[in-house]
């Protein structure tokens, strides 16, 4: 699937750009984004290498275990295909607390942290398992307490009271993600037997 | 209670480092070796994620330069319409999922034309901030463990965005209220 939106949206805006006559800036965006992709690395190489670093200290301390077992309930309710006790838990639990504190920063190499533990459960390794699914529709809706991108934004833009949209915004991304869940388990319950079949 | 609230994150960051290396003293681990050794695997991960960025941004950054994003806006227009979503929002909600630069910049012009204490500088706040670029984030999970079959996940990163987006609009109206 990701072949053809990838494919889809490359050849389709070689059509739009020919009709429109935007073919210059058409390859100029090539390298304007590959080149946005070698920053983004850069920012993310900073913030995986140091989050990683904090989290082995917070694995060896027993922090990671003891998060898992205080939230296990939570853990077990979202993602019941994990067996009890294992790392993911741990890693899963850091990651969605790190985004409800607006550590954006931390919760991308948390998540991904996450992300191999599950690949370890994953009996094929180049297609998405189901848990990871779940993962990923959790950080696309982020429920965050404090979204102070958009705070500061709007700090920088003379507002007067910029946090004033926090409860707004926990409201509707709570909201979000509690849907994005249920269509989440829609698709579980419809892929089951296309998993069973191997597909 | 919102003063309270950012107050607070600007505490959680050094207080999680403080605590978690305190905890690691005291509990005489080799904070600093678990450290450095953590830090390596960031160099690896990184690296198998940078192709998938290249890729996907790529795309991104050729759909919006060709005029296809811009088509897409005006022929949706309507359905927005429809919805009683302003015109001003609907980029922000189409870019949303692409691109967290590009539905930022949309949120920036509304500020830039009405203010953020606007009614629609709040509805782009809320929007923006309720929600996360769903691509970014497919392309840097998946492509830090090598996952090539997304199955459902798209869809479900999708509806996600969409859901996301449709109770900032609602909750915008009941907190804010009906344009002025």
């Amino acid at each position: 699937m990701i072949h053809r939106i990838w494919g889809g949206m490359i050849a389709l805006s070689f059509i739009f750009a020919a009709f429109t006559g935007r073919m210059e800036a058409l390859s100029s965006a090539v390298f304007d984004g590959a080149e946005q992709a070698v920053q983004v690395a850069l920012m993310l190489l900073a913030f995986i290498a140091f989050w990683l670093g904090i989290l082995r200290i917070a694995e060896a301390a027993g922090l990671l275990r003891a998060l898992a077992r205080a939230l296990s309930p939570l853990v077990r309710l979202l993602f019941p295909d994990i067996p009890k006790g294992h790392p993911a838990e741990g890693y899963i639990l850091s990651n969605m607390s790190a985004n409800f504190f607006g550590l954006g920063n931390a919760a991308t190499p948390l998540g991904i942290k996450a992300m191999k533990e599950l690949q370890k459960l994953n009996d094929r390794p180049e297609r998405a398992s189901r848990p990871m699914i779940t993962l990923l529709a959790l950080n696309t809706a982020s429920i965050t307490l404090v979204p102070s991108t958009v705070i500061g934004y709007r700090a920088a833009y003379g507002s007067a009271d910029p946090a004033e949209i926090i409860v707004p915004a926990i409201i509707a991304s709570f909201a979000g993600t509690i849907v994005a869940l249920f269509i989440d388990r829609l698709f579980q319950r419809r892929s089951r037997d296309d998993a069973d079949r191997g597909g | 209670m919102p003063a309270f609230v950012t107050e607070l994150s600007d505490w959680v960051f050094p207080g999680v480092i403080a605590g978690v290396v305190t905890l690691g003293l005291l509990r005489r681990i080799p904070i600093y070796e678990a450290f450095i050794d953590g830090a390596k695997e960031g160099f690896t991960t990184t690296l198998d994620i940078l192709p998938h960025l290249i890729g996907m941004l790529i795309a991104v950054q050729m759909v919006q330069a060709s005029g296809l994003m811009a088509w897409l806006i005006d022929i949706s227009a309507p359905f927005f319409q429809m919805l009683a979503v302003p015109a001003d929002v609907v980029p922000l909600a189409l870019l949303r999922p692409l691109s967290g630069a590009a539905s930022s910049a949309v949120m920036l012009s509304i500020f830039a034309a009405h203010g953020p204490d606007s009614w629609l500088g709040r509805l782009a706040s809320i929007m923006q901030g309720s929600t996360d670029t769903t691509l970014y984030i497919l392309a840097v999970y998946f492509g830090a463990v090598g996952i090539r079959r997304y199955r459902y996940a798209l869809w479900v990163g999708l509806f996600a965005d969409a859901a996301g987006l449709t109770a900032a609009f609602i909750v915008h109206r009941l907190f804010f209220g009906p344009p002025a």
